[in-house]
C-alpha cells in the first residue's frame, strides 16, 4: 500500500515544501530483508555507572558481523562513519546521578545517527532493586527513552530492554529484533526478558526451518503477511480462514507453501477439529498465532448484543478456546511452542464506538499473562502483539482525512505495514526468544494513543 | 511386475461451488475451473511444487482450443509441471470413470498417487458456426487468390450466421436428456409427488451439510460464490409443487426445472493415492476405492430407458464383489432427475425387471431411503456433467471416514448415451 504523502515529502521539490511549512516528514523505514546485514553501518556501546552487559552486548554485535566502535567524543568528532545503532548498558546505574552518564554518552551520539538508526537502552527491571534510588534510576529511563523516541527523526527509533540478573542469555534475540529492520515500526517500546533455556543458536536467516506454523484469519491483510513472513523464515504454514474466504486462503496457501484450512474458530468443535488435524497431518504445531479479528464499531448505548458477541466469540473466546484444545490434545502442542495473540493499541488506549473490540484484545493481554508462567514451565511462552494504525485494505476505505490524521499520531509520522506486525510475531516465534514471554509488545510507531 | 493389486486409497477432495449457467461461473472457462480447484486441493493437502503420478480429468462440453485441457490446468496450477495428465470423457460419467483409471493404475503399482477430475461449463460452452457458414469459411480459407476469396465471401448468406448452439440433446434420438428420462417415469409411474419430496429432501440435505461444516475441506469459493448457487435451503413441497412440467406429456407430465437438475458451471477433484504415499505425506485415508464397473443399454432400438444402464451395472458390481444392495451403509446415486432415482430404485425392486432384464433370481431389493443421498446430491448442488463424479466421490469418502472404518457405500451415476457407472467404496 503506498503511502502517497511519505513518498510526497521524501522527493525533492516535497522535501522543500515540507520543511518550509514544518509538516511532519515521515521517513522511508528500513525494513528486513533476508540477506540483510544487522546493521547498514557501525555500533557503538556504551554505559552509564559499571555495568555487567557491555562486553557480552559487544560480543552479540561482533558476532553479527557489525563493526563495533568507540564512544563518540564530546565534541561530536568520531573516527568515521556515522552511527547505525546506540547502545547503552545501564545495568550499573545505582541513583540518579549515574543518569548523567547516559546523557552525556547519547548526547553526541545520537549527533552522529543515521536515518533508521537504532537506540538500546538495557537496564535492571526497576522492580528488582530495594533501593528506592536505584528503583528510581531505573525507572528514569523508562522517561528518558520514551522521550528519545520522540525526538529522533528519520526513522530512527529508540527502546529499552529490562534484563534482570540471570536472563542476559535471553538478551541477544531481542537485541537483534530491535537492531534489524524488523522492528522498523517498534518504537518507544519497554520489553521484558526473562531467563530461559535456550536452544543451540538456529539459523540466522531461517530462524524457523522444520517449524510448523498455525496462523488463524490468513486469507488477507496483517494475516497473509503474517504467513508469508513465517515461510520465509522457514516455516510450514497452516493457513487458516472462515470457509467463505477460502479462495482468498487457497491462495495465500499456495503462494506461501503452506496448508490451507478452511475453519471458522469460533465453530462448536473448532478446536479439537484443528488440534486433530495439526497432529494428523504435522506432527503438532510449533507457533500459534492467533491473528483473526473483527470489528463491529458503535458506541455502548447503541450496541445490541449480536455485536458484542461475535467480537467477543471471535477476538477473545476463540483465542481462549483454541489455546486450550491445543493444550488438551496430545501432542498437538509442541512443548517450547510459541504462542502469539493479537492484541489491538485499542486494547490499551480505548477507542471511541469500541468498547466490544477494546475489551476483547484488552482480555488478550490479560489472558497472555495469565498463561504466561504455565507455558514458561513447558519451555514455551505466550506473547501478544498490540498493532497501532497499520494500512491495510481495511484502513484504505476509510475517509482520507480520518486515515491521514490516524497515520500520522505516532513518533514515525506513517502508519505500519501489515509486515511490520508480522516481523515482530515471527522474531517472538524464534526458537530463541525463549526469554520473552507474557509480553506486551505494540507495534505502532510510539502511537500519541495509550501511551 | 505387480504380482498384487492393491485398493487405492481416497485421500481427499477439492471442487468449486457449483454455479448456475450464466451465473457466476459465466465468464469462466473449463480451464479456469479446473485450474482453481487443482489449486484449492495443492492448497489443502500441501502439494505445491509437488509431482503427482497422473492427473485425469475430462469436460463434457469442449472447446476445440481445450484439446489438452488437463495437461494445460496442471500446468497452470501450482502442482510441479512435470505431472503428466491426460483427457478422458463418458458423459456425466466422465469424473466416476477417471477416478477409476487412476485407482486401477494404483491398484497396478503404475502409480502411486493420482488426481482425478472434471469440469464443465454451460455458459462458456462452444458454439460451432452452422454446417453451411462453417463449409464457406473452409472455401474462403482453401482459396489462393483475392479474386477466388471474395468470390467464396460472396457465397455466404445471412442463414450462416445463426449458430449453432450445443443442445443437451441425444444425437441418435433427437429427444432432450429430459424427454428421455420422461419415458422412463411413465414408464415406472413415477409420480409427481415422489420426485418433489426426492428434490426437496436433497435441497434439505446439502443445506444442512454446508450448516454444519461438513464441506469446509470438500469445497473452495470461487469468483465469490461460497455454496452452490442452485442450493434452495427453503425448498418445500407447496413451492415444488406450483412448477409446470417441462419434460414429457400430457397428465403424466411429472418433470419440472425443480425436480430435474439445472445447466450448471463447475468443477472438482478428488485426491488418490497407495496407502504409502498417503502415510509417507502424513496424509489421511478417508476411504478405499473397492471395485468398479460399467454399463450400456440400448435406448435406442432395444427399448430400455436413457438413464437406466445403472440399473445394469450394480447386479454385476454386487455379484463380482459378494455383496447384497443392503449391504451398504450409504447410497450416493447421482440426481440427473428425481425420477431417475426413484426408477432406478424401483427397478431393482422389480421382480420381473430383476429376472427379465438382469437375469437374476430374486430382486435386488429395496434400498433403505435413510442412507440415499444424505449430504444432498445433483437436484440441490447442480451437475455439472463431468464433475459430478468428483463430487459424489469426496462426500462419500468423507461421510464413511466419519462413520468409521469398516463402512461401505455406493455410487451409481447414469450417463449420456445410454451409460451407467457404478462404484463401492469401503472406509
Ligand atoms: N489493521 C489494523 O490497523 C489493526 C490494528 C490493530 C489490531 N489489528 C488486529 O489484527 C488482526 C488482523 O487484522 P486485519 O486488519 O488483517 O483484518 P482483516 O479483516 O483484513 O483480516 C482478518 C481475517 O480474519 C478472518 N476471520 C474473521 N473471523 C474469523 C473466524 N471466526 N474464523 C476464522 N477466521 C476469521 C477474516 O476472514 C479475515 O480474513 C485482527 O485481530 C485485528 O483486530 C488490526
Amino acid at each position: 500500500m503506498s503511502d502517497w504523502y511519505r513518498d510526497f515529502a521524501n522527493s525533492g521539490f516535497g522535501t522543500t515544501i515540507t520543511k518550509q511549512l514544518g509538516l511532519p516528514r515521515p521517513a522511508q523505514l528500513r525494513r528486513y530483508e533476508p540477506g540483510q546485514p544487522l546493521l547498514p553501518g557501525p555500533a557503538v556501546v556504551g554505559s552509564a555507572g559499571e555495568g555487567r552487559l557491555r562486553d557480552e552486548v559487544t560480543g552479540l554485535l561482533r558476532d553479527a558481523g557489525v563493526t563495533v566502535v568507540s564512544p563518540v567524543a564530546a565534541d561530536g568528532s568520531t573516527d568515521g562513519e556515522r552511527l547505525a545503532a546506540v547502545l547503552l548498558d545501564a545495568t550499573g546505574l545505582t541513583g540518579p546521578a549515574d543518569l548523567a552518564a547516559a546523557h552525556d554518552f547519547l548526547a553526541p551520539a545520537l549527533k552522529r545517527l543515521r536515518p533508521s538508526g537504532r537506540v538500546l537502552v538495557l537496564a535492571d527491571p526497576p522492580t528488582g532493586t530495594s533501593s528506592p534510588a536505584q528503583a528510581a534510576a531505573r525507572q528514569a529511563l523508562e522517561g528518558l527513552v520514551r522521550s528519545l523516541a520522540k525526538e529522533l527523526r528519520s526513522g530512527s527509533t529508540a527502546n529499552l530492554v529490562h534484563v534482570p540478573l540471570g536472563a542476559e542469555g535471553s538478551l541477544a534475540s531481542p537485541l537483534r529484533f530491535f537492531l534489524s529492520g524488523r522492528s522498523a515500526y517498534v518504537d518507544g517500546q519497554v520489553l521484558a526478558v526473562t531467563a530461559a533455556e535456550l536452544p543451540s543458536a538456529a539459523d540466522a536467516e531461517q530462524p524457523l526451518a522444520g517449524k510448523v506454523a498455525v496462523v488463524t484469519g490468513a486469507a488477507r491483510g496483517i494475516g497473509a503477511a503474517i504467513a508469508r513472513v513465517l515461510a520465509r523464515d522457514g516455516a510450514h504454514v497452516v493457513a487458516v480462514d472462515v470457509p467463505a474466504a477460502g479462495e482468498q486462503l487457497a491462495q495465500v496457501a499456495n503462494e506461501v507453501g503452506g496448508t490451507a484450512v478452511a475453519l471458522d474458530i469460533t465453530g462448536d468443535d473448532a478446536g479439537p477439529r484443528l488440534a486433530a488435524q495439526l497432529v494428523a497431518r504435522h506432527g503438532g504445531v510449533d507457533v500459534v498465532v492467533h491473528n483473526a479479528g473483527i470489528t463491529r464499531d458503535k458506541l455502548l448505548v447503541n450496541m445490541d448484543a449480536a455485536r458484542w458477541n461475535s467480537v467477543m466469540a471471535v477476538n477473545l473466546q476463540a483465542q481462549l478456546d483454541l489455546t486450550q484444545a491445543l493444550l488438551a490434545t496430545d501432542g498437538a502442542l509442541k512443548p517450547d511452542a510459541r504462542v502469539v495473540c493479537v492484541s489491538s493499541q485499542s486494547g490499551i488506549a480505548g477507542n471511541r464506538g469500541q468498547t466490544n473490540y477494546a475489551a476483547s484484545k484488552a482480555g488478550v493481554i490479560g489472558m497472555v499473562r495469565s498463561w504466561a508462567p504455565e507455558f514458561a514451565e513447558r519451555g514455551a511462552t505466550i506473547n501478544a502483539v498490540a498493532p497501532g494504525f497499520i494500512v491495510t485494505e481495511m484502513t484504505a476505505k476509510m475517509p482520507l482525512g480520518t486515515r491521514e490524521v490516524g497515520s500520522r499520531l505516532n513518533s514515525l509520522q506513517q502508519g505500519g505495514l501489515p509486515v511490520d506486525v508480522a516481523e515482530t510475531i515471527a522474531w517472538l516465534a524464534q526458537p530463541g526468544s525463549a526469554g520473552v514471554n507474557g509480553q506486551v509488545v505494540r507495534v505502532c510507531g510510539q502511537s500519541l494513543l495509550g501511551a | 511386475m505387480a504380482p498384487q493389486t492393491r485398493k487405492a486409497a481416497i485421500v481427499g477432495g477439492n471442487r468449486i461451488p457449483f454455479a448456475r449457467s450464466n451465473g457466476a461461473y459465466a465468464r469462466a472457462s473449463n480451464q479456469d475451473m479446473l485450474t482453481a480447484t487443482l489449486d484449492g486441493l495443492v492448497a489443502r493437502f500441501g502439494l505445491q511444487g509437488q509431482q503427482v503420478g497422473e492427473v485425469v480429468a475430462g469436460a463434457v462440453l469442449k472447446h476445440a482450443r481445450d484439446f489438452n485441457l488437463t495437461r494445460e490446468s496442471v500446468l497452470g496450477s501450482r502442482l510441479s509441471a512435470a505431472t503428466p495428465a491426460y483427457d478422458v470423457q463418458q458423459a456425466c460419467g466422465t469424473g466416476l470413470e477417471a477416478a477409476v483409471l487412476v485407482a486401477n493404475k494404483i491398484a497396478l503399482g503404475q502409480l502411486e498417487s493420482g488426481i482425478a477430475g472434471g469440469v464443465d461449463t454451460t455458459s462458456d460452452a462452444p458454439m460451432a458456426l452452422n454446417e453451411d457458414m462453417r463449409r464457406a469459411l473452409l472455401a474462403v480459407n482453401s482459396a489462393k487468390t483475392l479474386q477466388q476469396r471474395l468470390k467464396a465471401l460472396s457465397g455466404i448468406r445471412p442463414g450462416q450466421l445463426v449458430p449453432e448452439v450445443p443442445r443437451n440433446a441425444e444425437p441418435r434420438t433427437g429427444l432432450a436428456m429430459g424427454d428421455h428420462a420422461a419415458i422412463t417415469a411413465a414408464e415406472w409411474e413415477i409420480g409427481r409427488e415422489e420426485q418433489d419430496e426426492l428434490t426437496v429432501r436433497s435441497h434439505q440435505a446439502l443445506a444442512a451439510a454446508y450448516d454444519r461444516g461438513f464441506f469446509d475441506d470438500l469445497v473452495t469459493p470461487f469468483l465469490g460464490l461460497t455454496r452452490d448457487q442452485n442450493l434452495r435451503p427453503d425448498s418445500s413441497l407447496e413451492k415444488l409443487a406450483r412448477l409446470k412440467p417441462v419434460f414429457g406429456q400430457g397428465a403424466d407430465a411429472t418433470m419440472t426445472a425443480g425436480n430435474s437438475t439445472p445447466l450448471t458451471d463447475g468443477a472438482s477433484a478428488v485426491l488418490l493415492a497407495s496407502d504409502e504415499w498417503a502415510a509417507e505425506h502424513d496424509l489421511p485415508v478417508l476411504a478405499h476405492l473397492v471395485d468398479a464397473q460399467t454399463a450400456a443399454v440400448d435406448y435406442v432400438h432395444g427399448g430400455e430407458g436413457l438413464l437406466m444402464a445403472p440399473a445394469y451395472a450394480v447386479p454385476v458390481l454386487l455379484a463380482r464383489n459378494e455383496l447384497t444392495l443392503q449391504d451398504f451403509d450409504f447410497y450416493e446415486v447421482h440426481e440427473a432427475f428425481a425420477s431417475t432415482v426413484l426408477a432406478t430404485m424401483k427397478a431393482w425392486e422389480d421382480p420381473a425387471f430383476c429376472k427379465d432384464k438382469l437375469g437374476l433370481d430374486a430382486p435386488l431389493g429395496s434400498i433403505d431411503r435413510a442412507k440415499l443421498n444424505v449430504h444432498g446430491s445433483s437436484l440441490a448442488a447442480g451437475h455439472p456433467f463431468a464433475a459430478t463424479g468428483g463430487r459424489i466421490i469426496a462426500t462419500l469418502a468423507k461421510a464413511l471416514h466419519e462413520a468409521g472404518p469398516g463402512k461401505r457405500g455406493l455410487i451409481s451415476i447414469c450417463a449420456a448415451g445410454g451409460q451407467g457407472v457404478v462404484a463401492i467404496l469401503e472406509s
